[in-house]
């Protein structure tokens, strides 16, 4: 269609009239779209504060230095539990993720009818809460500290693991697991010589990138009352200790870095 | 040993990859199945060991019917009947001798493999096998190490530490150049001819399938078409099989063999 002859010459061009016309319409959709929800939330905006913000942050950032290092002293302890309940966290999940995972996939399931929709369930309900969300529900159930934060992780991450997990598994070379079968092993052989051998590297892969999100994520879990470092956070911020608080911030900056070098270092080892 | 009679297998799509099939292959004999892809090889021997579930028909290995056999018996069954797959199908980040053990799966119990605490004895026919082949010096080596000729040769060995009584092989050459082919396919023929194996061979390669198989039998959309020996596959019976083409030259001068057998064990 968009070839047309003009005498004697073919003429090509990407799009007709009527499909360049709705390409423009689209655009044209989009951009009234968001001149919409500007003016929404400009109405619904203080500008006064917005124009004065240089001033106020410039005021904070001059509160925050020097960062208060004396107060170091108070925080490696919290820094050592944020990084035990990230860990301990992603253990529990990974554990739990294992089985789980091949209840999901979709040539391992026992049942495609009643156990697959379950373990989906439990992936979906895991993901879709953030540990946050987690951590606010665990400390009222069991009461603030480090448990609750790691129980948070935990059920944070179970769902993350298990997906992906599960997605490897249904990708796995089918021909390997025919020839195990072939040899008359049993459904559990087969599983252990078929299908784990494929999906280990994976799974190690997926433990220790979803360790380093954890890292970050149990950092904040002490605003709400769950242990780590985020306890000290929230102290600081209702004392309106500036400096303690860029101090916190500085750890944990430093702390993800060092995470993040760890789980690069890992995985490349693994793959 | 082996008897099929009026084998169906029809897939979920309708497409009927099997129409009332009827073969027979004697103890000790090595047949050759040709036939145009898609013609239903692969379903044939797998539907043999029920890796693909038969339609309707019955399928007996010695006197025992297959077709009718529950799981456990079915492992049992299978047990009989070793496999040597197209791509070889090792378990590739498993070594060499774990390949080869895995063919005694069907054997030990569960905790043993796990542990992989085989008995003695299936170690000692792993390593005879593997010098067989020529790879004992391989036995640590990842499966994912190996060459192509390499890697089918373990598959061998895993198919025959089974102790089949059957051999079902699945173009186990075309991912091979074609000396190794015919390497494999030798090594294949002389193992049969050694424990007295029967064995059935899917094979593309006509001129393979004429050298190595003292029978040979033909397999168009789901129906034997010819069955007979290598030699008597005329043009026409070619033509029959895959369809029309020039054959004369694909046929072969039955003289070819024997000139590179002295280096051909290893590579």
């Amino acid at each position: 269609m968009p070839v047309t002859e003009t005498a004697g010459t073919r003429l090509w061009k990407r799009r007709d009239r009527k499909a360049q016309l709705t390409v423009w319409a689209i655009q044209l959709g989009c951009l009234m779209v968001f001149s919409y929800c500007w003016s929404l939330v400009s109405e619904k905006t203080i500008w006064e504060f917005v124009y004065d913000a240089p001033t106020q942050a410039g005021d904070m950032a001059s509160r925050m230095v020097p960062p208060a290092w004396d107060y170091m002293d108070k925080l490696w302890l919290a820094v050592w539990d944020t990084i035990n309940i990230a860990t301990l966290g992603t253990l529990m999940a990974v554990v739990l993720a294992f089985p789980i995972a091949f209840l999901a996939a979709r040539n391992t399931t026992p049942s495609k009818v009643f156990i697959r929709p379950i373990a989906l369930f439990i992936i979906v309900s895991s993901r879709s809460i953030n540990s946050l969300l987690w951590a606010l529900m665990l400390v009222t159930i069991i009461g603030p500290g480090v448990l609750a934060g790691v129980l948070a992780i935990g059920f944070r991450s179970i769902g993350f693991c298990a997906k992906l997990l599960y997605e490897a598994i249904e990708e796995i070379d089918v021909s390997q697991v025919e020839a195990v079968t072939a040899t008359g092993a049993t459904g559990p052989q087969i599983l252990h010589y078929g299908i784990v051998p494929q999906i280990l590297p994976a799974f190690a892969g997926i433990s220790v990138f979803r360790w380093d999100i954890n890292i970050r994520e149990s950092t904040v879990l002490g605003l709400v009352g769950a242990g780590g470092i985020g306890l000290q956070l929230s102290a600081s911020i209702n004392n309106v200790a500036w400096t303690q608080v860029s101090l916190i911030l500085l750890v944990v900056l430093g702390t993800v870095i060092v995470s993040e070098w760890v789980s690069a270092k890992v995985r490349h080892a693994i793959i | 040993m082996l008897r099929l009679v009026d084998l169906v297998k029809q897939y979920k799509t309708g497409d009927k990859a099997l129409k009332h099939v009827n073969l027979e292959v004697p103890n000790g004999q090595v047949m050759a199945l040709i036939g145009p892809s898609g013609a239903g090889k692969s379903t044939l021997i797998r539907c043999v060991n029920r890796l693909v579930e038969p339609t309707s028909g019955k399928i007996y290995l010695g006197d025992k019917e297959l077709t009718s056999l529950s799981q456990g018996a079915l492992r049992k069954a299978r047990r009989r009947m070793g496999m040597i797959f197209q791509e070889y199908a090792l378990v590739e980040r498993l070594t060499v001798m774990e390949n080869v053990l895995s063919g005694r799966l069907g054997y030990v119990p569960f905790w043993r493999s796990y542990f992989r605490k085989f008995p003695q004895s299936d170690i000692d026919e792993a390593f005879r096998l593997l010098a067989r082949v020529g790879l004992d010096h391989m036995v640590d080596k990842r499966a994912d190490e190996l060459s192509g000729g390499q890697r089918q040769r373990v598959g061998i060995c895993r198919a025959l530490i089974q102790n089949p009584e059957l051999l079902l092989v699945d173009e186990p050459t075309a991912s091979l150049d074609p000396k190794t082919s015919r390497q494999i396919m030798r090594l294949i023929c002389e193992l049969c001819k050694e424990r007295g194996l029967a064995a059935i061979i899917n094979i593309h390669d006509v001129l393979l399938a004429q050298m190595f198989a003292e029978r040979i039998v033909g397999l168009q959309l789901g129906e034997i078409v010819y069955d007979g020996p290598p030699d008597g596959l005329s043009p026409d019976v070619l033509t029959q099989i895959y369809g029309e083409e020039d054959w004369e030259a694909t046929i072969a001068k039955v003289e070819d063999e024997d000139d590179e057998d002295e280096e051909a064990a290893v590579p």
